[in-house]
């Protein structure tokens, strides 16, 4: 069983590939709309939305189908992103539009980006992602967060706002933060979604 | 909540085979350390909260070797890595992102062309582009300095800062808060601030540098230069706005540990990720 990595340009494919070589799982790293998808799929990235979807347009209907097959996915941070409807940030640009909710600029009178360690609140104890993991602190880089439905929402973290962190609905699951970056509590984050 | 973070901050020389860390004081006086990626792993199980390595070096022959000590070190180290020393244009940039690098630490290239912090946060995003500036105290003497820098109130009067180039050989009449906000404005998503003043002394930060500048931006600052015990960093988190503390001989000469550090700024009710949460 292979984990897809799906590499559409934006960012840091490598943290996450070094991340599962050290976990023990084998992954291919996905840049042509015509590769096969198979067991999972991890949809990394860091950047702006509007050029994130430009450049995931050609993935679009292959991962909207996979989404639609039951396939654990996971989206990090900008990838987190994507699954939801459209962003402040590229007005007109729509996203996966799997999930209902936007993407906007947290409402905080803090510094942006939120970068740095925050500590996590899981809302959902039975979200698989958090299996073994009752706190701890993960890592963030970010500008923007995702305005989700409250039945998705599985952890927060508290930012002068509530910032949610991370995102589970059925075979989707997104992480705000980067589990690639978080030391153990994030290499056990994405241990758990590998052993989905 | 947000916590401050503990920056060991890695200077290597890549002039030997595989790079070597060097200490310098006042940024001369070099001494051999360690290996970059062994003492990078050391400190990530320590609990340090992300790794900056600046290629004091800065030649372009040998940046490939820096590229491999990133690429090396990514393989074990799952914490944010900077690095910084030469960079000049997106594609050195591109190559060390490709290596593994999550962030980019720029000085002298973006002084010299400030257009490059704009294309680097719009090509890469804001939170991998980190610019440093390396301030020098200069006493405010005459009409003409008060009319054209910022005045900052210190132990020894009333100062600006100038801003240095090339690993602190080149002066630029630049005043280092106006600068600050300029780099803001063009899309840097951090400031690592160095006091070339107390850079190696182990003297303490400077504080007023860093209230000043931290209090100015609305970005993350990076306090750097002069730390040589906790007290020092309990200091800087106390009285300044910045986000973290970056520090080198106090880490490599062992005079403390992350996890004593950390330890004593959690007692005095800093919040930092604290090391026994590491698993």
């Amino acid at each position: 069983m292979k984990v897809c990595i799906i590499d559409y340009g934006m960012g840091n494919i490598k943290s996450v590939s070094n991340a599962l070589d050290f976990l023990g799982f084998e992954y291919k790293i996905i840049n042509h709309p015509g590769d096969n998808i198979e067991e999972k799929i991890i949809i990394p990235g860091v950047g702006a939305f509007g050029d994130a979807m430009k450049n995931f347009e050609p993935f679009l209907s292959k991962i909207r189908e996979a989404i639609d097959s039951g396939i654990p996915i996971l989206g990090i941070c900008l990838g987190m992103q994507l699954f939801f409807e459209n962003s402040e940030e590229s007005g007109e640009i729509n996203g996966i539009s799997a999930l209902k909710g936007c993407v906007t600029r947290p409402k905080t009178n803090l510094i942006l980006p939120h970068m740095g360690w925050n500590s996590l609140k899981i809302h959902k104890p039975d979200c698989p992602l958090f299996e073994g993991i009752d706190n701890g602190y993960v890592y963030y880089a970010h500008s923007y967060h995702v305005d989700a439905e409250r039945e998705v929402v599985a952890a927060t973290s508290n930012y002068g706002s509530k910032i949610i962190a991370s995102i589970w609905e059925d075979n989707i699951y997104g992480t705000q933060f980067h589990p690639e970056k978080s030391g153990e509590v994030g290499l056990k984050i994405l241990k758990n979604f590998l052993e989905l | 909540m947000l916590q401050k973070r503990i920056i060991p901050c890695l200077d290597c020389d890549l002039g030997v085979s595989n790079g070597r860390v060097v200490k310098g004081i006042e940024f001369k006086d070099l001494e051999p350390i360690g290996s970059p990626q062994k003492l990078a792993e050391k400190y990530y199980e320590n609990g340090a909260d992300e790794i900056v390595f600046l290629d004091i070096t800065a030649s372009i022959k040998r940046r490939s070797t820096m590229s491999e000590i990133v690429e090396e070190t990514s393989k074990n180290v799952f914490i944010p890595l900077t690095v910084g020393g030469g960079i000049n244009s997106i594609k050195n940039a591109r190559n060390l992102f490709n290596s593994g690098a999550d962030k980019v630490t720029i000085n002298t290239s973006a002084i010299k062309s400030p257009d490059l912090i704009d294309n680097l946060s719009s090509r890469f995003g804001s939170q991998a582009c980190v610019v440093a500036i390396d301030a020098k105290r200069r006493l405010l003497d005459s009409k003409d300095d008060i009319e054209n820098f910022t005045a900052v109130k210190t132990g020894e009067g009333y100062v600006w800062y100038e801003c240095s180039i090339y690993g602190g050989n080149k002066f630029t009449d630049k005043d280092a808060i106006k600068w600050a906000k300029e780099i803001e404005k063009r899309g840097g998503g951090e400031i690592l601030l160095t006091s070339m003043d107390r850079d190696g002394t182990t003297h303490g930060f400077d504080i007023p540098l860093i209230k000043k500048v931290s209090k100015e931006v609305n970005i993350p600052v990076i306090a750097s230069g002069g730390c040589g015990n906790p007290q020092h960093i309990y200091e800087v988190f106390n009285k300044t706005e910045a986000s973290a503390a970056l520090a080198s001989s106090i880490f490599h000469y062992e005079s403390y540990t992350i996890k004593e550090i950390k330890e004593y700024l959690i007692n005095k009710g800093i919040s930092v990720r604290s090391p026994k949460d590491k698993k």
